[in-house]
């Protein structure tokens, strides 16, 4: 062997997969997963919802009256039930990552997660009651 | 319960193959076998080719990461009476380049893992004499669960967004990020941050939370990201409110 001859590292061929387009069918989760990211176009759609109907109730009685007729048509009433079940997920998985992502300390010591988890619930009720109370209440 | 288990063991030899093929094996199930006693067994005693990697057999070492039945399964610890009657089909896990029959490449992760420092960064050491750093049981329960991390990569193996964003840190190399900041002895949380919070480090994640379900020592590494999330946010917040340092 010649001096020059020098030691070549062995560099096996490495098998690499590519990544299905369709990843996300192959587990429940990861289908879970997605949907909790679709959720926030519904979530978006529910703000500007929202946001048309504090526009027609500042244009006045009319402008109101045929929001709520356009609401109440079978294409909208629909796409607001969707919207409905993907916020009422997306709140749902966001309170059980709270008790994951917070560490909350009282007296030295750590809060159980499902007391932060609780409390996010209760905030959450005691919102829906208080906006029920503005809407419904005499 | 059977008497004897197929196992359906992937194959690729990097000189000959251009994918991975499957071959059957026959091995004994014995209720206190293991996945990886029926490797052990087709290598032993069947077939000297077979190529994977383990070692202490006792989930400690964190080598002998597979997916089993397309689960990421740590085969010294995945039994195969729980497979009767079987097939079980053990494949390299998944995210990774195959090196040969069962043997990932995982220099990614190594690279990635001493971008994070887990070690203790000391901006100034005490002397010798001083004696040890001390903590309170309190202060080691706080990292004690990310300390558990064995390096076994299943949660690479699980994770669709370190399959689909190579550049991603990943679970373990953050959860082990994590692990020294949460240390008491430690003062280069600082130092982590500027990777950490880069796009490819805890923005990267979108919390799939697979990572954590196929932990095999219970360390949450996807609650170690968003706990990371949260207090990353609070950081750069209190930099903008206090360009001037935060006390």
């Amino acid at each position: 062997m010649r001096a020059s001859t020098g030691y070549t590292e062995y560099h096996p061929r490495w098998l690499r997969h590519r990544k299905s387009t369709y990843w996300w069918l192959e587990r429940l989760s990861y289908l879970a997963f997605i949907l909790r990211e679709l959720s926030s176009v519904f979530v978006v759609w529910t703000v500007g919802f929202l946001l048309l109907l504090v526009h027609a109730v500042s244009q006045g009685d009319n402008s109101y009256r045929q929001f709520l007729s356009w609401s109440t048509s079978t294409p909208v009433l629909l796409l607001n039930l969707t919207s409905l079940s993907f916020v009422v997920f997306h709140a749902v998985t966001w309170f059980r990552l709270a008790p994951r992502a917070m560490v909350v300390h009282v007296r030295g010591r750590r809060l159980p997660g499902a007391w932060i988890a609780a409390s996010n619930y209760l905030l959450w009720a005691l919102a829906t009651l208080s906006v029920a109370w503005l809407l419904l209440g005499d | 319960m059977p008497d004897r288990i197929t196992l359906e063991v992937a194959r690729y030899h990097p000189e000959e193959d251009s994918a991975i093929s499957f071959q059957q094996y026959e091995v004994p199930c014995h209720k206190e076998w293991v996945v990886l006693d029926g490797l052990n067994y087709v290598k032993d005693q069947l077939d000297g080719t077979l190529t994977y990697r383990w070692s202490c057999r006792m989930g400690v070492c964190g080598s002998c990461g597979m997916n089993v039945n397309g689960e990421p399964k740590l085969t010294c610890a995945t039994f195969l009476a729980d497979y009767a009657p079987g097939p079980v089909r053990v494949e390299p896990m998944t995210n990774f380049p195959v090196i040969r029959d069962l043997v990932v490449e995982i220099g990614d992760f190594m690279r990635k893992l001493t971008e994070v420092k887990p070690w203790i960064v000391r901006k100034e050491e005490k002397p010798l004499s001083e004696g040890e750093y001390r903590q309170t049981p309190s202060e080691l329960e706080e990292y004690k669960q990310y300390s558990m991390c064995i390096n076994c990569l299943l949660c690479y193996a699980a994770c669709p967004i370190y399959g689909l964003e190579p550049d991603f840190i990943g679970p373990a190399a953050i959860a082990l990020a994590q692990r020294y900041n949460l240390d008491s002895r430690d003062e280069g949380s600082s130092e982590r941050l500027e990777i950490l919070s880069q796009h490819e480090g805890i923005w990267g994640c979108t919390f799939v939370g697979e990572c954590t379900k196929v932990c095999p020592k219970d360390v949450d590494p996807a609650g170690a990201i968003q706990r990371y999330k949260l207090s990353a946010s609070l950081a750069s917040l209190k930099r903008l409110l206090m360009p001037w340092g935060v006390p």
